[in-house]
């Protein structure tokens, strides 16, 4: 562990009203950030053992960041979570089956794009063949708890097996170039997703993007930075800063919050590694979500246009904290004719999904969901516009929850502006 | 100790969920804000009633259990660090505001409240709250009575004592008693509603309170003042003070906790300035204005290198944002920060800040400065590591040395802290032998058995539970 970074938290307890859930826990300090890191400094110190109770306080931890820009010390939360649960992980024996599926997700899976094709390919032979239909009528579903019932539920037709393979890897603009980028595709959103990542290419071209998409990038490895999987994280890494370093491009495009911040900390996360570290930088410079380069392009100023609508924002918590964009994704939705943009309370507060918490800690993460559900009625809006896979799924997941998918939709901000886009230019 | 048959007793009392006895539980209630200090209690409660509260202090009077109340534990004092183990005693349920009484102009609430919701259910009718801590965000109001927190409104509106109209409390037996109530006159005996306040949990819980308040001001702005010199700040501060001007707010930072502060705020702040004066007036518009206007004047006239006024209340707030985060920002530099609270009267603040770089440069420590240069209630912060031995000695030194000068100058050891575990070695300074004495009887008279947060505000205890080291 980072010694001095622990000893930079002074324990003033700025961070707990910015904690989802030392609030939803009814103000516990053991899932505070200030609780977190006493534990974690006990533990290094030989204070006292990393006991379950222990694990269970960095387990429930959402790792949304939300206490970083609040600290007035400047404590890198993040970086210790991901040392103490590499740490705990690497060393505790854990039950079998958790092992397996740790094992199958993060090794067998997410490293491999076309094994994630093959699975996505999977659910979409499953929703298309009548077995979705079959497997909700016949109510087995019921067997399932009510969080991965609701998931089944919102998660989005995906494309063809065929769609996926073959990924355009060439795009230019249809206006006069300004600049040259790449777009990181990611796994998830390359896959279940792959619509959103289309209409990301096509808004980067009427944005005046000549756009590459190497062929060699992997998954980001944030999954596995954030459950204590360090190593294969790095391993993700250096193909991603392999396949990105000839490309001769401005920026590294991307669409998804928590993706973006774990790219952007490549750089310490190959600190230690001689060889990778000023690649690992360089890469890391070149990163910027998809909101600030249409802002930086004059994208807002385009003809957006929807129909009479309310729409609101709910913050991708890796976006906001970690890349600090969250003004860019406010000022195009501002600028779309016809639609109100209404901030919601607390947009900047997590929504409970955070990579897998919400199918391992679904209790808290329903609570916390509930809590951005209420806020988000309060709002009006018909439309929640999100900036990153998971929130949107949550999302998703909480307008169903609450019964409200007749009258409210969950999109990411891709999607509504190249509808907004497209609205206002018909011929497009 | 605790044993398995009274944690039984106790979960029977609050109920399972709320007894907590699990080694990491017992780590996160260890300390508080306060660096150097840590102590595991035997168990974590956390009443759902002012009558759990009773029924809880009763059990554990009877067998001697020492309890530590605890709010956010934002307090700089080692005010809530359990160093005698037992039960810390939390106020998270308690956390309701009972009523805002308008024609009294009053509100009465629980003690787990927070400070900052309370003051904006109040201000959201028109009403206002003054004493504002600088972990109003997180602190709760029972702390803030315990400890009588000050803030950085101190200078025009008091502290939170001149606020606390009524109190109810548990005594250290278990009894219930209400002092005080929405009465502006009452003179019925001792005044132990101010005996509470600040009393920092060593004679009893407060359960319930009831706290004055006065109309929100019409208006308000904000001044920030540049100079190349301390002493010339600081005799700015006293040419305000001289001038029969009181100002809301009138605040004091050096180079190097501004610098620190807008490392994190990235507000824009002049980080070539050597010391910055915040300055704020409210009230009537046109009596602000004459204010504001003489205020700038003097401040020019004493050598003021620049004089700013907040163009938006939003940037004004920053401005306060950034002040309140000075301490935790100061700990960016080094890795053991230790704040100080020594107080003199106001015309003795430029003396006083001489005097303490005096004293930090003969020890060679590094001490920072900031503070409500206008109550006369400033902040050296020492900028340290504790794991270099021979330094700590050095900074033990020279905060001793600069109490004995604030002492000396008319002031006291702490002004908005409390003494706690901190500074229980230096209240004599402050108090005399005589003094001291008076208040361990009165300690003793309520608490005869020493359990209500044994081992604070008065020295020679044993610190012997310190059983996580630093």
């Amino acid at each position: 562990m980072d010694y001095d970074e622990l000893l930079n938290c002074m324990r003033c307890g700025f961070c707990l009203p910015s904690c989802p859930t030392y609030i939803e826990s009814g103000k516990d300090e053991a899932h505070s950030p200030r609780g977190r890191i006493a534990l974690m400094k006990a533990v290094v110190d030989g204070e006292i053992e990393p006991d379950e109770e222990v694990k269970r306080s960095l387990d429930m931890c959402l790792g949304c960041r939300a206490c970083e820009p609040v600290c007035p010390s400047g404590v890198n939360y993040g970086h210790l979570l991901e040392q103490a649960r590499d740490i705990i992980y690497q060393n505790q024996e854990q039950p079998i089956p958790v092992k397996a599926v740790r094992k199958a997700a993060f090794q067998g899976l997410f490293p491999h794009q076309n094994r994630m094709i093959g699975l996505t390919g999977l659910i979409g032979f499953y929703q298309r063949s009548g077995l979705r239909t079959a497997a909700r009528k016949s109510g087995m579903m019921k067997l399932l708890p009510d969080s991965m019932r609701l998931m089944e539920k919102v998660l989005p037709d995906v494309p063809t097996s065929k769609a996926m393979k073959q990924r355009q890897r060439l795009f230019q603009p249809t206006v006069p170039v300004k600049k040259r980028v790449a777009f990181f595709a990611g796994c998830l959103m390359d896959t279940v997703f792959l619509s959103t990542n289309d209409a990301t290419t096509k808004l980067l071209q009427y944005a005046g993007c000549e756009i590459i998409v190497p062929e060699a990038q992997a998954c980001c490895g944030a999954l596995h930075g954030h459950s204590g999987e360090k190593q294969q994280a790095k391993t993700m890494a250096k193909r991603n800063i392999a396949a990105f370093e000839e490309a001769g491009i401005d920026y590294i495009i991307t669409n998804a919050g928590g993706c973006g911040a774990f790219l952007v900390d490549y750089g310490h996360l190959l600190k230690d590694e001689p060889e990778w570290k000023d690649r690992a930088e360089a890469f890391s410079s070149k990163i910027k979500d998809i909101s600030s380069v249409l802002v930086e392009l004059g994208f807002d100023k385009l003809p957006l246009s929807l129909q009479d609508e309310i729409i609101t924002y709910q913050d991708s918590c890796h976006l906001k904290n970690v890349q600090k964009t969250f003004m860019e994704p406010r000022k195009l939705l501002s600028c779309i004719e016809g639609a109100q943009y209404v901030e919601m309370k607390d947009a900047g507060r997590c929504c409970g999904s955070a990579g897998i918490y919400n199918l391992v800690e679904t209790e808290m993460s329903m609570q916390i969901l509930d809590y951005k559900m209420k806020q988000t009625k309060a709002t009006k809006a018909k439309t929640i516009v999100t900036a990153n896979p998971g929130c949107l799924l949550q999302m998703k997941l909480g307008i169903e929850k609450e019964g409200l998918s007749d009258q409210m939709r969950a999109v990411h901000i891709v999607d509504l502006l190249l509808e907004a886009y497209e609205n206002a230019n018909p011929s497009s | 100790m605790l044993t398995k048959n009274g944690l039984e007793v106790l979960t029977a009392i609050v109920g399972k969920e709320n007894v907590e006895t699990s080694q990491a539980s017992k780590l996160v209630y260890s300390f508080d804000a306060t660096p150097q200090f840590q102590s595991l209690p035997d168990a974590i409660v956390s009443p759902r009633s002012a009558s759990e509260v009773g029924q809880v202090v009763k059990w554990c009077s009877e067998q001697e259990i020492p309890i530590v109340p605890r709010g956010s534990g934002t307090n700089l004092s080692a005010g809530t660090t359990p160093l005698q183990g037992g039960i810390v005693l939390l106020m998270k349920h308690l956390d309701n505001i009972l009523e805002i009484d308008e024609e009294n102009l009053t509100v009465t609430t629980q003690p787990g409240v927070n400070t900052l919701e309370l003051m904006e259910a109040v201000e959201a009718k028109g009403l206002f709250y003054p004493p504002d801590p600088s972990s109003m965000k997180i602190s709760q109001i029972g702390g803030n009575i315990n400890e009588n927190s000050g803030g950085l409104r101190g200078l025009k509106y008091g502290v939170t004592r001149d606020y606390v109209m009524g109190l109810e409390v548990v005594l250290p037996n278990g009894e219930t008693i209400r002092t005080g109530g929405k009465l502006a006159k009452d003179v019925a005996g001792y005044d132990l509603t101010r005996l509470f306040v600040g009393s920092e949990g060593t004679l009893g819980i407060i359960t319930e309170v009831t706290l004055k308040l006065i109309p929100l001001p019409e208006t308000k702005k904000t001044v920030l003042a540049l100079y190349e010199d301390m002493d010339a700040a600081a005799r700015t501060v006293s040419k305000i003070i001289a001038s029969k001007i009181i100002p809301a707010t009138l605040e004091f930072l050096d180079q190097p906790t501004i610098k620190v502060v807008e490392d994190f705020s990235n507000i824009g702040l002049p980080t070539h300035a050597k010391a910055v004066l915040l300055i704020e007036q409210d009230g009537d518009a046109a009596v602000v204005d004459k204010d504001i206007a003489r205020i700038v004047s003097i401040c020019e006239d004493n050598q003021a290198i620049e004089v700013s006024m907040a163009a938006s209340e939003t940037e004004a707030e920053a401005l306060r944002s950034a002040r309140r985060s000075a301490l935790s920002a100061l700990a960016r530099l080094k890795p053991t920060t230790i704040l100080e609270d020594a107080t003199v009267p106001r015309s003795e603040i430029a003396n006083m800040v001489e005097a303490i770089n005096r004293i930090a440069e003969k020890h060679q420590v590094e001490i920072c400065t900031f503070g409500h240069a206008g109550d006369g209630n400033l902040h050296p912060t020492c900028l340290t590591d504790a794991r270099d031995k021979e330094e700590m000695k050095r900074v033990e030194q020279a905060f001793e040395e600069i109490f004995t000068t604030a002492v000396a100058l008319g002031g006291t050891i702490t002004g908005e802290h409390g003494v706690g575990a901190m500074k229980a070695p230096y209240l004599h300074l402050k108090l005399g032998e005589a003094g001291v004495e008076a208040m361990r009887s009165i300690k003793q008279a309520f608490d005869p058995k020493n359990i209500m947060n044994p081992g604070k505000m008065f020295a020679n205890e044993n610190r012997k539970r310190v059983v996580v080291k630093q």
